[in-house]
């Protein structure tokens, strides 16, 4: 076991781990975030991002020991309360899901893309989420979500 | 729990990192950005005894300017390539081909030294790296040596660092001014290279001065294209000429037949996205 020291969603936690434990797992089993899914288990779908210090991740490719020391924000750290997101919101707005099991992932990327480039095309959206893959909404929507996000001024853009 | 069990140091310096090294023998295995290892260990297709993680060794990041080259540390993020006015200014082909690499995810957290060392034929990265002329800095027990491109890459997943050694950075030297392309050919965005072709040109006037190719998946390690790159030399900038001058780009090749393509889809592919490369590099 290895004991390590990481922050997520803005709370302190030390907690001995195996070295081989994924990210993910020790987000929902120990930490108990289960807000963040385990979706392919191959790092293709991009269900279980999470930002760790400040940039998306992939938490199944990620060992919970290589987080030591670092900072991590899942979908449950981004809302003030009961007041949602702008990303969030955009998407309850634009109904970017169907089903939702890649939401909590989408919206953790989503966000990283408009902080890199607060006004991107719809070109650079579709690539900026090239690491996540929804099966239900064909996208459409999803797009629509990021654009209105960043009109909202997420990552610091004035919107188009 | 996904992977196999194994237990797990990381030490903060370079020194440290080689006595783990030296004392867990050929039973360690490093990780650097974990982005191959992570799904390997997961399928268990390799169960090292120990994982010994560069993450905290700061002396293995970044790019530094040495004169002549670029010293690129082997921690150094794809991310962070992408950004650094260094790469982009005198490394460009390399930050052409890192910008494709996977998803943005994946280029956060995946390092140049790690997919150097990790020695895909399909990964994107050493084709550049050889174009370019890259020297690896490789430290061990018997302190520093410098192993050209021609030597680095062995055979599938092997490269000349020893178990007891590390990959710490990579020089290139500039190549100030030279147009760069880097040709992917995919399915997938995200996914390997079916074929991949690094070309960077100096151009003069209205010829190619020098060109300098690296191909990527056209066998068992990335390849250098001397020849086309000979044909090349003093060929003006157009189509039919540049097309004639690469038309043998994949002789001597021996790529993979896979379910992506058999072995002549890829000698034509190089020789299709070699002429595209080498006139989006040359400007036309």
């Amino acid at each position: 076991m290895t004991r390590i020291n990481v922050k997520v969603d803005g709370v302190d936690h030390t907690d001995e781990v195996e070295p081989r434990m994924l990210l993910v797992h020790y987000l929902r089993e120990q930490v108990g975030r289960t807000g963040t899914v385990v979706g392919c288990d191959t790092s293709n779908c991009g269900a279980c991002t999470v930002h760790l210090d400040g940039r998306s991740v992939k938490s199944c490719n990620v060992l919970a020991v290589q987080a030591d020391g670092h900072e991590v924000t899942t979908i449950e750290g981004i809302a003030d309360g009961d007041r949602l997101h702008a990303m969030q919101q955009a998407f309850h707005d634009c109904h970017a899901l169907q089903c939702g099991y890649c939401t909590p992932g989408m919206i953790m990327q989503s966000i990283d893309l408009l902080n890199d480039n607060p006004n991107p095309s719809e070109d650079e959206i579709r690539h900026g989420l090239e690491g996540n893959l929804c099966r239900c909404t064909g996208y459409h929507n999803i797009v629509k979500a990021v654009q209105q996000a960043a009109g909202a001024g997420v990552g610091g853009g004035g919107g188009r | 729990m996904i992977p196999a069990s194994f237990d797990y140091v990381a030490p903060a310096t370079l020194d440290e990192a080689l006595a783990a090294l030296q004392r867990h023998g050929d039973g360690a295995k490093i990780i650097a950005g974990g982005q191959s290892l992570l799904p390997i260990l997961r399928m268990r297709l390799n169960a090292p005894e120990i994982l010994v993680d560069l993450g905290k060794v700061s002396e293995l990041r970044g790019v530094f300017d040495d004169g002549p080259g670029l010293v690129i540390g082997a921690m150094t993020r794809y991310d962070e390539l992408l950004s650094d006015p260094l790469a982009g200014a005198h490394a460009k082909l390399l930050v052409d081909a890192v910008a494709t690499v996977a998803d943005p995810q994946i280029r956060h957290r995946g390092t140049v030294g790690g997919a150097l060392a990790h020695a895909d034929p399909a990964g994107d990265v050493g084709a550049p790296a050889l174009a370019l002329d890259a020297q690896f800095v490789v430290v061990g027990p018997r302190g520093q040596r410098v192993v050209d491109g021609a030597d680095f890459f062995v055979d599938h997943f092997t490269t000349a660092v020893g178990d007891d050694e590390i990959l710490a950075a990579i020089r290139i030297p500039k190549h100030t001014g030279w147009g760069t392309r880097y040709e992917k050919f995919v399915r997938v965005v995200h996914q390997w290279s079916i074929v991949g072709v690094a070309a960077a040109v100096r151009v003069e006037g209205d010829t190619i001065a020098e060109a300098k190719i690296g191909l990527t998946n056209m066998g068992s390690t990335p390849v250098r294209a001397r020849s086309a790159e000979q044909a090349l030399a003093g060929v003006p900038i157009e189509e039919g000429a540049v097309a004639a001058a690469v038309a043998s780009v994949a002789e001597g090749t021996n790529p993979p037949s896979d379910l992506q393509g058999d072995a002549d889809y890829r000698r034509h592919l190089a020789q299709v996205l070699t002429r595209r490369a080498v006139l989006a590099a040359a400007g036309a």
